[in-house]
């Protein structure tokens, strides 16, 4: 399979902002035509007529699991969920047992990877030792050993002079600093947006401004250090304005947002569904709405899962103790096709969203389909319709809200360095 | 009603609400019997799950179907899941396979009694979800005001404390607006939701102006070891500005009466003086509830007997 032609597909390369009916030849692992009409001398052949044919998703935000809890996920299910999700890269967050706050703890990762999974994994380090908030890892050793960016996730960083330290020092390593914006104090026990539906449904609530004073806070020191700050899944429409304002000014800030927060209400969490417990919550519909039009107006430059495995049986108690999080890998790109039928979004920006945007925000090679670049591409089938069931699909765990949906819209095959890592059906047909 | 969960009034009709009531009114007169027990619901099990103590509502469920001569066992757990190692689902199926006709669920979290309620097969009732519903102490208050002002429709009730945590709170607001009393909150600013007038409610940080004209002063009862400093600065200070005594009822209307759900912190939410007596009906909110229980007990888990009211629509 040294030759492959991807015939007839509607490509879209938002790196080349190429739209358009092409054929697509893989050689040896890399693009090596872009055309009309290319020879199919002795290539395999694929039909992509009706397909997108674009460059393979980037996940900036995942949860793998591995080392440590495996019995949610580990890299090869979380990367043949990738895969089927049309991701061939996917960076996974350091809160990891251990946590992936040391080189050997990274090299461990990229090894398993190597042997294990059909995606590649961009290991995401800790920029405090143990994410506890105090002392800075040794980023410049993390980022030798192959980790892109750093982060303590979902333990963020209260004390704002840590944080800047974290930030300045993140300039020598050259990688940006992903922080998950909520101050704790202000979230409290809060498990579900604070407003009408927490008031209606007697769960603590976690307020916006929970969010919004730590994006505040980080803009300001992104500012001050001219760092690289990338803001993890906002939620709500008052950091969207933050952010904006501070692009405005000139701030180094990316952004991105989740499917689950622009699709879905706290609405969804009426009945008491543990699998719509995230972190942070899910907010109100105005807020959902200022998401879609900052992420349209480019405000927010990436949309990335936060792919959250969780035990069924982790999640089968009180919506209070049930573990944040909900699976993303898999139903990512069939989730975010409805801001495309709602014309808020043309295909073509969507793919920069997942595809160019993220690659480029993490530094890595991808998110092209120019001649030359390495053939990790995803065939895209817009109009079908299927049925999410958990159990069918790669993940270890289950915990999804749209369990049982039907959704428009799959990955139709992916490929990673030219070869076929994932086909829905085999229609595809390559051996 | 048979078969269907009580999990919350938000779910209740007007007509179901009614419903309740009226059976309610017709079990009172058991308990004034010499022997307090009839035979409707020989043979059930009704079981009490209780993650949370609760020596009253327990009690009361215990007492209501033990005069309905329902086998009542009390199944009490102390822990949240995580700290047992043992989620909802199991315990639901494990009591589900002991096959019982009613359980009654208190748990400390909100939606614990919904997700239970989908594996049971018996009904649920709620007798209390975190800072959700409880629903028949709503119940048991509304049967309350009917027998004192005979109505509830046109009432004014106000309820007053900390109505962010408090479960009898909502269950109130929805059951008296829904039976057309006009409900009205009061308490501290960081005990008042943000979003509580979108329930239909309207909210006030005055106690003065909440009360003013008020049928019901219903007070809640403070969690003066978790609250305080937190949502307020010291007992001292919450008693003085929203404790309820006789000097500040004066605005109320001359005949409002005055309840509470119990236990009453005395000198904090009401004042000693006030706990007692009238416009105190402190105890009749407790005697009604056995006879409330009974009837949520009877229509969930009972089998129409001959003569008695049809069920509603549902």
């Amino acid at each position: 399979m040294a030759r492959v032609l991807i015939r007839g597909g509607r490509v879209l390369d938002p790196s080349l902002d190429l739209d358009d009916t092409l054929d697509l030849l893989i050689e040896d692992g890399r693009i090596a035509g872009l055309g009309r009409g290319l020879s199919d001398d002795g290539a395999e052949v694929v039909d992509a007529a009706g397909a997108w044919v674009a460059p393979g998703f980037v996940d900036a935000h995942a949860h793998l699991r591995e080392p440590g809890q495996e019995y949610k996920e580990d890299l090869a299910s979380g990367g043949n969920a990738a895969v089927a999700g049309g991701f061939t890269q996917v960076a996974c967050m350091a809160n990891t047992d251990p946590v992936n706050d040391d080189p050997s703890v990274t090299m461990y990762i990229l090894d398993r990877a190597e042997k294990d999974s059909p995606a590649r994994i961009r290991p995401i380090a800790a920029a405090t030792r143990g994410l506890k908030g105090q002392v800075m890892t040794e980023m410049m050793a993390l980022r030798e050993a192959g980790a892109v960016a750093f982060s303590d996730d979902g333990a963020t960083i209260m004390d704002a002079g840590v944080m800047r330290r974290v930030l300045q020092y993140s300039k020598l390593a050259g990688a940006p600093v992903i922080v998950h914006a909520e101050d704790c104090h202000l979230r409290g026990a809060g498990v579900v947006n604070e407003g009408p539906v927490s008031t209606r449904l007697g769960l603590p609530g976690n307020p916006c401004v929970a969010e919004e004073v730590l994006v505040a806070r980080d803009l300001r020191l992104a500012a001050i250090t001219g760092a690289h700050l990338h803001v993890a899944h906002v939620s709500t429409a008052g950091a969207v304005a933050l952010i904006r304002r501070a692009r405005e000014e000139g701030v180094r800030v990316t952004a991105e947002a989740t499917p689950h927060h622009l699709t879905l209400t706290d609405e969804a969490t009426t009945g008491y569904d543990t699998s719509t417990r995230v972190a942070p919550p899910l907010r109100s519909a105005r807020d959902v709405d200022a998401l879609r039009q900052g992420l349209a107006e480019g405000v927010i430059d990436v949309i990335a899962t936060d792919h959250a495995p969780h035990a069924s049986y982790e999640k089968e108690v009180e919506f209070t103790e049930a573990p944040p999080g909900m699976l993303g890998l898999e139903t990512a790109l069939a989730v975010v096709l409805e801001l495309v039928r709602e014309v808020r979004l043309t295909p073509l920006e969507l793919i920069r969203r997942l595809s160019t945007n993220p690659a480029r925000l993490l530094g890595l090679e991808g998110g092209s389909l120019a001649v030359g670049a390495s053939a990790d591409v995803v065939l895209v089938d817009p109009e079908r319709v299927w049925t999410y069931d958990p159990s069918l699909g790669f993940s270890k765990s289950r915990n999804s809200p749209w369990a049982g949906a039907t959704l428009t819209g799959r990955v139709a095959a992916t490929f990673v360095a030219g070869r076929l890592v994932y086909q829905y059906e085999r229609g595809v047909s390559l051996r | 009603m048979i078969g269907r969960d009580i999990l919350g009034i938000e779910d209740l009709s007007r007509d179901d609400i009614e419903l309740i009531l009226e059976t309610a009114e017709r079990m009172q007169e058991i308990g004034n019997r010499e022997v307090k027990k009839v035979p409707t619901l020989r043979g059930r099990t009704l079981i009490n799950l209780f993650f949370e103590p609760s020596t009253r509502t327990q009690t009361s469920f215990e007492i209501a179907g033990k005069r309905l001569a329902a086998d009542v066992v009390n199944f009490s757990v102390s822990g949240s899941s995580v700290t047992k190692r043992e989620t909802l689902l199991d315990t639901a199926k494990t009591l589900d396979a002991m096959d019982p006709d009613a359980v009654v669920v208190r748990h400390k979290v909100a939606g614990v009694p919904h997700r239970l309620a989908e594996v049971l097969e018996a009904p649920v009732i709620n007798a209390g979800d975190g800072a959700h519903e409880h629903p028949s102490q709503a119940l048991l208050d509304m049967l309350t005001v009917k027998e004192q002002k005979g109505r509830i429709e046109g009432l004014t009730v106000t309820i007053v404390g900390d109505i962010a945590h408090s479960r009898v709170a909502r269950s109130n607001i929805y059951g008296f607006t829904r039976l057309g009393a006009e409900v009205r909150v009061a308490g501290p600013p960081t005990m008042l939701p943000s979003a509580i007038e979108s329930l239909g409610v309207k909210a006030y940080t005055n106690l003065r102006e909440a009360i003013e004209g008020a049928d019901v002063v219903m007070a809640l009862r403070i969690q003066m070891e978790r609250l305080e400093g937190a949502c307020f600065p010291s007992v001292r200070e919450y008693a003085a500005t929203f404790g309820l005594d006789r000097e500040k009822l004066r605005f109320a209307k001359e005949d409002a009466i005055v309840m509470h759900p119990g236990p009453v912190n005395r000198g904090v939410e009401l004042a000693h003086e006030l706990a007692d007596h009238r416009p105190s009906v402190i105890l009749d909110q407790v005697r009604n509830g056995v006879a409330l229980r009974m009837a949520l007990l009877y229509l969930v888990a009972g089998r129409p007997p001959k003569g008695a009211p049809r069920e509603g629509a549902r």
